[in-house]
This record gives C-alpha cells, structure tokens and sequence, in this order.
C-alpha cells in the first residue's frame, strides 16, 4: 500500500460513499478519527434505515468504509462489533440488565450515567424508559466498538441526563478515536455534538451540504 | 384366533352413530355439524381410495409401485406440513425443506428397519413398508409442522430481539438460539407425550389393531414398542433438520434478518 492512500485511511477512520437503501440517498461523509456527524431529518424519511444500512443490517447500495476497509471485507457479526448501532428501541431478552452487560468498566459508565448499580438486578420492565436508554447505552459502549451509530440516543431522557450523555460520548469518542453518526431531531443538540451535519428532506434527499 | 370380516351394514350401523352426534350438535347450534359430516366423508372416501390402492400394490409386489405410493405419500405430508403454517415460507421453501427433512428422517428410518430389525424378504414387502412409512410419516409431519410454525412465529414476535443482537455483533446462529431450541422442543413434545402416554392413559391404535386383527398381545406390544422408538427418531431428527434449515433461511450471508422471507398474514 502506498503512503499516499495510508494517509488518506488515516485521515478516514469511517466513511459512506454513495449509501442509499430504496430511494433514501445516496450520502457520503468520510469521518477523521473521534468526529461526529449529526444526521437529522424529519420524521420517517429514512435516517434510521440508513443508520441500519452502515450496520449491514439492510440490505443496501454503495460502501462503507473502516480504515479503509469495506464493510464486506469483514464477517457481518465483526463489522456490527466494529461499527456499532443503538437502535432507538433497544430490546432485551434477559429478565435483568445485567446479563446484557460486558463487567468490563461498567461501574465508571454507571457513574457517568448517574444509574445506581442496583438498577442491574431490577426487572427490565420495571425500569424507566430513560433509564432503559441509558443502560442501552452502555451496553454498545461496554463491547468498544470503533463507530457509534447512535439513533436519537437521548429521546427518553431529561436535561442533566442529556448532558451526561453527551459527556459521555465525547469522552468515548476522545479516549478511543472512535467516530460518531448522531441521528436526531433537535438541531441545537446536534450543533453541540457534532462536527459535521447533514440534512435529509423528507424524502429522504441530502437537502443541504455545507462545505467542511 | 379369527380376524371377523366387518360388512358394510356393520360400518352403516357406525355411521349412524356419527349421524346421531352430527343431529345433536345441530340442535345444540354448535356450528360444527357440517365439518363433522364433511370429515366424516372424507375419511370414508379417502381410507377407501387407500384401500383400494393398497389392495393393488400389495398384489403386485413390485418396488415401483412401492416406490410410487411412498412418494405421494410423501408429498402429501410435505403439502400437509406446510399448509399448516402461519406464516409460512415464501416460494415453496418451506414445503420443500419440510418435504426433504421428512424424506431423509422417515425413509432412512423405516428402510432401515426394514433390512436391519424386521429382515422382512424383500426389504420392501409392502404388508410391512407401506403402514411403517405411513405411521412415520404422519407423526414426522406432525412434529416438522409444529416446530417451523414456532421457529417463524418466535423469530416474527422476537424481531426486535434478533436484531439488537445481531447490532450487537451476534452471529445469526448466536442470535436465533434459543428460539430455534424452542421450536426444536415445540415439535418433539407429541411424540415426548406419546410415548409416556404410551399403555398407561391410550391404548395405541396400531396394537389395538393388530390384536383387532388376531395378533397375540404380546407381538402386538413388541411391534408396538419398535413403532415408538421409530417415530422417536424419525420425529427428533426430522424436526431438527426442518428447523435447522428453517432457521438458516431466515438470514441471509450477511447475517440479516429476512423477514421478507416469510409471508405477512
């Protein structure tokens, strides 16, 4: 490999080029390593979709890339290791929490989640939605994926913890290198968190693209 | 003993019995006394279409035709299986999937009784092939029928479940686990209940027919124990296939779920 495309996967930790599924698309965006992308859109114009096609969970056209490797590079179950979706609605199929989660650092992300560890051992449906949010969360982060793909990760959630979660993510992000596509509806959130935008119409069209 | 020759004024006197019955459901507007007649006509008409193919291939003796009735036999129970899904496959796929586990579970069972426990001469001495593969047959349908009806039904309510593991990075086989176990057991319990069952609460018919027919109890039972442990097998390996490949046809090489795959109610 010459030096000259080693920077350029350097420069792209992750990156779309053409993605489109039914007639949502195409996009592109190349993320350098610990950036964000905001992705917001009006309801049911397909940003979840396409956040389902960067997991390889749909099928879909055009490429994403991981360090410059395409998505079919890898096995499915290693890409979705890598580059990780929290779903709006995570589900769950244990009775508690905690057999979802990996032990490894969750004590610090139940800190910095403001969650008692003892909401662990609570039935899942007992729990609150936000609180529901918060442990999906840290779920995806406890496995350490490279790219989040986050689907409006503080719906359910208040102020201060909107706040942490925000935190918490830049930390992720900073710490690991690790890239972020933020899928939500509230612009000044998404003007917060990320370093890069993209809007969809309602149709599911890039409706404006500010030059980076 | 004496087999007794029921005649057709015998079989009339029966039949009043279900007229009697079909009568007093009417009254009592159960709304079943229609189906009931339908049904009962129906398993005149087909048990005497049997016969009379039976009549034929067993005076004839020859594999073809064996071979023949076996395989309408066995497309028939394919059809049956399949018909009783929910939410089947699309595009034959799950009758063809039914129909192959079916054919590898049931025709490897009874062709290897036949030469190995039985030693009938030939193999295929339709007196013994033609019941065996049917009683195979039915109960393995029954079995594969029930299973892929819990396997898409399980993996159609559990959607969201499949899907957060396989983002989680699950392999499709991690992710559908349990509900194939599920499905898997689901299929296996009637012949589970059957054979606990077996002399204890139900006689099963095919003893009671053979002593019906003369038979000393005793050969009756042992006949009777060879057919449990056959459907046992035949059922729990051709449920297990069904649903293996079942399951593998709801994802695809990328590890997605298909839904799409099955058809929507």
């Amino acid at each position: 490999m010459g030096t000259g495309s080693a920077t350029a996967a350097r420069a792209a930790r992750f990156e779309a080029v053409a993605l489109a599924i039914g007639a949502i698309g195409p996009v592109d965006f190349a993320l350098a390593a610990g950036t964000c992308l905001g992705l917001a859109a009006p309801s049911g114009a397909g940003k979840t979709r396409l956040l389902r096609a960067m997991a390889d969970l749909d099928a879909h056209e055009g490429v994403c890339r991981l360090d410059g490797r395409p998505a079919a590079d890898f096995a499915a179950p290693a890409w979705r290791r890598r580059v990780m979706l929290l779903p709006a609605e995570s589900a769950w199929w244990a009775d508690t929490p905690r057999p979802h989660l990996q032990p490894h650092g969750l004590d610090a992300y139940l800190a910095a989640l403001d969650l008692d560890a003892c909401v662990l051992d609570r039935p899942i449906e007992r729990l609150s939605s936000g609180q529901r949010q918060r442990l999906a969360l840290i779920r995806v982060l406890s496995h350490a994926p490279d790219v989040l793909l986050l689907d409006e990760p503080t719906a359910n959630l208040d102020g201060a913890n909107i706040e942490r979660v925000e935190r918490l993510i830049r930390a992720y992000r900073q710490d690991r290198g690790a890239c972020c596509v933020w899928v939500g509806h509230d612009s000044a959130q998404l003007a917060r968190v990320a370093d890069e935008h993209r809007v969809l119409d309602a149709r599911g069209q890039l409706a404006h693209r500010p030059c980076n | 003993m004496q087999l007794i020759s029921l005649s057709f004024f015998d079989l009339a006197l029966a039949a009043l019995a279900v007229l009697a019955l079909a009568a007093t459901t009417f009254a009592m507007r159960l709304g079943i006394a229609r189906t009931l007649l339908i049904a009962a006509l129906r398993t005149t008409a087909q048990l005497a279409l049997v016969g009379l193919v039976l009549e034929a291939v067993f005076a004839q003796r020859q594999l073809v035709w064996i071979a023949l009735m076996a395989l309408v036999m066995l497309l028939l129970a394919g059809r049956e299986a399949a018909a009783r899904q929910k939410r089947p496959f699309i595009g034959g796929y799950g009758f063809a999937a039914g129909t192959a586990s079916m054919f590898l579970s049931s025709f490897v069972t009874a062709v290897a009784t036949l030469v190995i426990v039985i030693r009938v001469e030939p193999w295929y001495t339709p007196q013994y092939a033609i019941p065996l593969l049917g009683m195979l047959l039915g109960n393995t349908m029954t079995g594969i029928a029930l299973a892929m009806d819990r396997l898409t039904q399980e993996v159609w309510r559990g959607a969201a479940v499949i899907e957060t593991r396989l983002a989680l990075g699950a392999s499709a086989t991690e992710a559908v686990a349990e509900m194939r176990r599920d499905a898997m057991r689901a299929g296996m319990i009637p012949m589970l209940n059957a054979m606990a069952a077996a002399g204890i609460i139900s006689l099963p018919g095919m003893m009671t027919g053979q002593m019906l027919a003369g038979s000393p109890p005793w050969e009756a039972v042992k006949y009777q124990i060879l057919i449990m442990f056959l459907i046992a097998t035949g059922t729990g390996f051709g449920t297990l296939l069904a649903v293996s490949v079942g399951a593998r046809r709801l994802f695809d090489d990328r590890h997605r779920l298909r839904l799409d795959r099955l058809r929507p109610i």
